[in-house]
């Protein structure tokens, strides 16, 4: 017997609203593959013979496990095989055109940066460049790649800015946030400086490998921790160059702190005005409010957006920092992908919506 | 309240699972040791695909030393966050009381039985002496 029926109703008919996601991780399929033409023969020999090796102790991988395998989504591996984010189309129907994605900003993360050798850091920042322009930005209009430089060696960090500057692929130049120093000491400022000259700003990614414990107290027994720790580790880097005076050093320079949450900057900043009032002779080079430095020159990005309960108070902390500030991302394909649809918790205006999810983001990068 | 038949039994066996389309519904039904169970593969989080997930179990302790691993493959950990649902109850491990996938009625049917009460069924073929999946909505 053949028994005919069911209604399928398609579940989302709804037009998604279009957003910007400013934290996509893209992945090489294979590094021999993809990147290797990018390196010269001897840095394919160095890599093959030593491998990478980054500014940590003993591990050989992250120094504490992820919240999933490869810290992925379950569901972002290609069908076809390879890394989550290594595969272009799968991302494309997964995510950009799922989600209604305007605009992706690209963070290539463990390609090149926190690596101890400084001169192979330098060749694999410049080779993760040309290869998010050949495999991803020349292929896909509505992702832009992120300047990928050796922070810890400025001069050619600066070298790298200046090669690529005014390409229009490049919406930013990326750091991780676990530098070798605080960075707002000088050591980096040339960095600073060469992102003004090329118009970029500068965004500073959670993670990376500094060398020093991933909190302020000391190394953590769990992952759990680490995750907390990219807060404190994101407010000191900014404490660092609110109170070297890098913002008042270089008027144009544009921060955005990326996956280290937000809410705890209306915290920061209260506390940074109160020492500042009473302290600041120390720093006579600091001659405005920290908040408003912070306010004129910080961007941050949502995800993983805090969840307070009651929700509204998520709203009088985005008040407080300003709706203009903030731009939305998801983290694809990372595990802790926050989904457009589902993130913000609260109801909110259509003006704020607009801003939060696309329009701050089109305005900071000049893409309107 | 309708019953839609979705599978052959034998389509899902013990361990398995799969996802079926009721009215636009995705559910998602799982065989634990012959017993068919079935929740909405939408995760009360932020929506993920459950089928995703991982199948998972329980380390329980009832004193320091001593652990006991229990429940093997009746937890289903969701493919972002991790959120876990118990199968049996659709409830949320950690906060039973306040989170829970949505459950649905599931049990199975001789083809027999469904002929005479006309169930409503995918387009496939109703054998009278199998056994088959059957939803209610
Ligand atoms: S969507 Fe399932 S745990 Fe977040």
């Amino acid at each position: 017997m053949n028994i005919q029926l069911m209604d399928r109703v398609a579940t989302d008919q709804k037009i998604k609203l279009a957003i910007a996601d400013c934290d996509i991780h893209p992945a090489p399929k294979s590094v021999p593959v993809e990147i290797y033409p990018y390196l010269s023969k001897r840095w394919q020999d160095y890599m093959e013979t030593y491998g990478i090796i980054y500014r940590q102790g003993f591990p050989t991988g992250p120094a504490f496990p992820k919240g999933q395998p490869n810290a992925a989504r379950r569901d972002a591996y290609p069908p076809g095989g390879g890394k989550p984010g290594s595969d272009l189309d799968f991302m494309r129907s997964q995510h950009l055109d799922a989600n209604n994605v305007q605009l992706g900003i690209l963070n290539p993360l463990s390609c090149g940066q926190g690596v101890q050798n400084q001169d192979f850091s330098a060749v694999y920042c410049n080779a993760v460049n040309h290869w998010q322009i050949a495999e991803w930005t020349s292929k896909e209009s509505r992702l832009k790649a992120s300047l990928m430089v050796p922070y810890e060696d400025p001069s050619a960090s600066v070298k790298e800015i200046d090669l690529w500057g005014g390409d229009s692929n490049f919406a930013q130049i990326l750091l991780l946030s676990r530098t070798a120093e605080p960075l707002g000491q000088r050591k980096y400022w040339p960095i600073f400086e060469a992102a003004c000259r090329a118009n970029l700003p500068v965004a500073v990614h959670a993670f990376g490998y500094g060398g020093a414990p991933v909190t302020g107290g000391g190394w953590p027994s769990f992952y759990i921790e680490e995750m907390v720790g990219h807060a404190e580790n994101t407010q000191s880097l900014l404490t660092s160059m609110v109170f070297e005076g890098v913002f008042e050093r270089f008027p144009t320079l544009k921060l955005i702190l990326v996956e280290a949450g937000f809410a705890w900057l209306p915290a920061l900043s209260w506390r940074l005005d109160k020492l500042w009032n009473r302290m600041r002779a120390e720093i006579p080079h600091v001659t405005r409010p920290p908040s408003e430095l912070i306010r004129q020159h910080v961007w941050l990005t949502t995800q993983p957006m805090e969840e307070p309960e009651p929700r509204e108070h998520l709203l009088d902390t985005i008040e407080w920092i300003g709706w203009e500030k903030l731009l939305f991302a998801t983290d694809y394909p990372h595990w802790d992908f926050d989904e457009p649809s589902r993130a913000l918790p609260i109801r909110v205006g259509k003006e704020q919506k607009e801003a939060f999810f696309l329009k701050n983001a089109l305005e900071l990068y000049n893409l309107n | 309240m309708s019953k839609y038949v979705v599978a052959a039994a034998n389509e899902i066996l013990p361990g398995q699972r799969k996802l079926v389309n009721v009215r636009g519904r995705p559910i998602l039904i799982f065989n634990l040791d012959g017993d068919y169970f079935g929740i909405l593969d939408r995760c009360p989080h932020q929506g993920a695909s459950l089928c995703k997930g991982q199948l998972v179990g329980l380390v329980e302790s009832d004193r320091p030393g001593q652990y006991n691993f229990t429940r093997n493959n009746e937890i289903i950990r969701c493919a972002w966050h991790g959120w876990e649902f118990d199968i049996r109850t659709g409830k949320s491990r950690c906060e039973p009381e306040k989170i829970k996938a949505t459950q649905y009625n599931i049990n199975t049917k001789t083809g027999s039985e469904i002929i005479e009460e006309a169930y409503e069924a995918e387009t496939f073929d109703v054998a009278v002496e199998d056994n088959y999946v059957v939803v209610h909505l």
